[in-house]
């Protein structure tokens, strides 16, 4: 097989061909059941949340959802979450902490909604809340990138004991695009940005910013939803035993970055 | 911008003391800003000694060295991890480069100063961000330092204080920038959990990664004047959505219509609020 640029998982990874959010949520689950709304102002599509089984054991499971055909995609907004979706998803989180569930995520967004609506009503406020009570959160927490994980608003579901992300899923701080406007004043030389930023699931799992990158060779077929359900159902396993897990939680992120050498 | 920083520091004075000690002089040949807000002239000598905020009450930006000096007590603050400097992780094309430029045109190691200090005689660590350097973008150095900062408030039980302006995460760090936004939000919550007190002022601009981390994340969440504070950048914003914006939209008066910040402080009245807010939040010293 030819390797793929890492531009070339960009555009692999925003194929509306690929599984979505409620694909994941329908093929390695049982008995899902949805739960909308935020309770504090709206329900946002863009969110799919509910409980459902994991191998017989309940499970809260959380999913952006992009939508397949232009007509899912338009009632989603492509897997842009506004603050509520945000909210939706933390309200089902403390719900899962509650009742001793585990959460699964499934993300795949270009990031947060931009829009006026978003910031007046507190798109930052939202991600940062999820980002300081995820940490927190007394039950396990496993988040898979399956497309998209863009920025921020992917952030705020993968506060998480374990991040793992599908071979062609890109995770990125920006857009390559708009890194290469940014930087180069073109938005053409995304390619070029893209392979700067290390946004390959192959360059997260060398940076040590996610555990396991998971192969596509079978993606949408039986099989591959059978090996995510046996991989999340033995990892939860491991997770539900292990005593230090907050402590655990927070050592994760705390030594992305850390730097030993200090230069006078 | 950059020009006008320039020249409106005068070092010695503001870095070491604080208004007091600035002395207000002018002379014919004094340089001059024009206000965008009121389009008046005004002498640069005059509007250091208002804390370089116009008569009009525009309020004009300041490199972190003078906030220190406009809001620490005279001679509290001590710096930690001054030489905490970032080291182009990923090889980042141009980055190497680029943060040359930033400390020589800053004068600083990186987009953030951090340490101790007292306010209003209420001991507390600060930390303020800088934006000369790179538009005071978070890379791994900024949430390293910041991180530690609260660490050290978590382990001496001190409150603490964060002047908050910035692009949002630094793109050059990729991925690892990204996962500063968990990490110092994770240990804002153990710091939180422990029953102490972290009060954020939001400057112009504080935007994107730190907006959607540590900036709301204070028990109390201050504003400046006319900042501009959000997530997604307004330009971006008109162009997606190809709507005009709202007057002062992502302004700080936007955002306590909102529901967003809990107060807007104007910068003189910011060391007496912040002093009081100490105050009353620290519960060894009250009765
Ligand atoms: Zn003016």
């Amino acid at each position: 097989m030819i390797q793929l640029t890492p531009y070339d998982r960009v555009k692999t990874a925003r194929d509306n061909k690929r599984p979505t959010g409620l694909d994941y949520i329908n093929r390695v689950f049982t008995d899902f059941f949805e739960l909308h709304g935020d309770r504090r102002y709206a329900d946002d599509s863009a969110v799919v949340g509910g409980v459902a089984y994991l191998n017989g054991k309940p499970v809260t499971v959380i999913a952006i959802e992009k939508g397949h055909t232009t007509k899912e995609r338009m009632a989603r907004a492509f897997g842009a979450p506004n603050p509520e979706g945000y909210r939706k998803a933390l309200r089902l989180m403390k719900q899962a902490e509650k009742f001793r569930r585990p959460v699964i995520c499934f993300i795949d967004t270009s990031g947060a909604y931009c829009g006026i609506g978003a910031e007046e009503r507190g798109q930052g406020q939202a991600i940062a809340e999820n980002l300081m009570e995820m940490m927190t959160l007394k039950t396990p927490i496993i988040s898979i990138l399956v497309g998209e994980g863009g920025s921020g608003g992917a952030l705020a579901l993968a506060v998480a004991d374990r991040v793992w992300m599908l071979e062609n899923a890109v995770y990125s701080v920006i857009s390559p695009e708009g890194c290469a406007s940014i930087l180069w004043k073109d938005a053409g030389k995304a390619a070029e940005a893209a392979a700067n930023l290390k946004l390959t699931a192959r360059d997260a799992l060398t940076l040590s910013v996610i555990e396991r990158m998971i192969k596509e060779t079978d993606i949408g077929h039986p099989s591959f939803y059978a090996q995510i359900r046996q991989l999340l159902t033995e990892e939860l396993e491991a997770l539900e035993a292990n005593d230090l897990l907050l402590q655990q939680r927070y050592e994760r992120f705390r030594r992305i970055g850390v730097q030993e050498k200090e230069t006078v | 911008m950059a020009f006008l920083n320039f020249n409106l520091k005068p070092k010695n004075e503001l870095e070491q003391g604080g208004r007091a000690a600035a002395p207000v002089h002018q002379d014919e040949s004094e340089p001059e800003v024009t206000c965008p807000n009121c389009h008046k002239s005004i002498p640069v000598s005059k509007l250091w000694a208002n804390l370089n905020v116009c008569p009009c009450g525009r309020h004009f930006r300041v490199n972190a060295r003078q906030r220190i000096g406009m809001i620490a007590d005279r001679g509290s603050f001590q710096e930690m991890d001054a030489d905490l400097q970032a080291d182009d992780p990923l090889g980042f094309a141009g980055y190497q480069a680029k943060l040359e430029t930033a400390r020589i045109s800053s004068n600083e190691s990186e987009a953030v100063v951090c340490g101790t200090a007292s306010i209003r005689g209420n001991r507390c660590c600060l930390f303020v961000m800088e934006a000369a350097f790179m538009m005071g973008s978070m890379g791994t150095a900024v949430g390293e330092k910041i991180t530690r900062l609260f660490e050290y408030a978590l382990e001496h039980r001190l409150s603490v204080v964060g002047f908050t302006v910035s692009g949002g995460a630094r793109m050059q760090e990729g991925l690892l920038s990204l996962m500063q936004m968990a990490k110092v939000s994770g240990a804002v919550k153990r710091h939180s959990d422990a029953g102490l007190f972290y009060l954020t002022v939001l400057t112009d601009p504080t935007t994107g990664g730190v907006t959607a981390s540590f900036a709301m994340e204070g028990d109390i969440i201050l504003a400046e004047p006319g900042a501009t504070v959000g997530f997604a950048g307004a330009r971006v914003i008109e162009q997606t959505t190809r709507k005009a914006l709202p007057k002062g939209f992502q302004k700080a008066e936007f955002l306590l219509e909102h529901g967003f910040v809990d107060a807007i402080v104007p910068r003189k009245a910011q060391a007496d609020a912040i002093g009081n807010l100490l105050k009353l939040h620290d519960r060894e010293a009250a009765v």
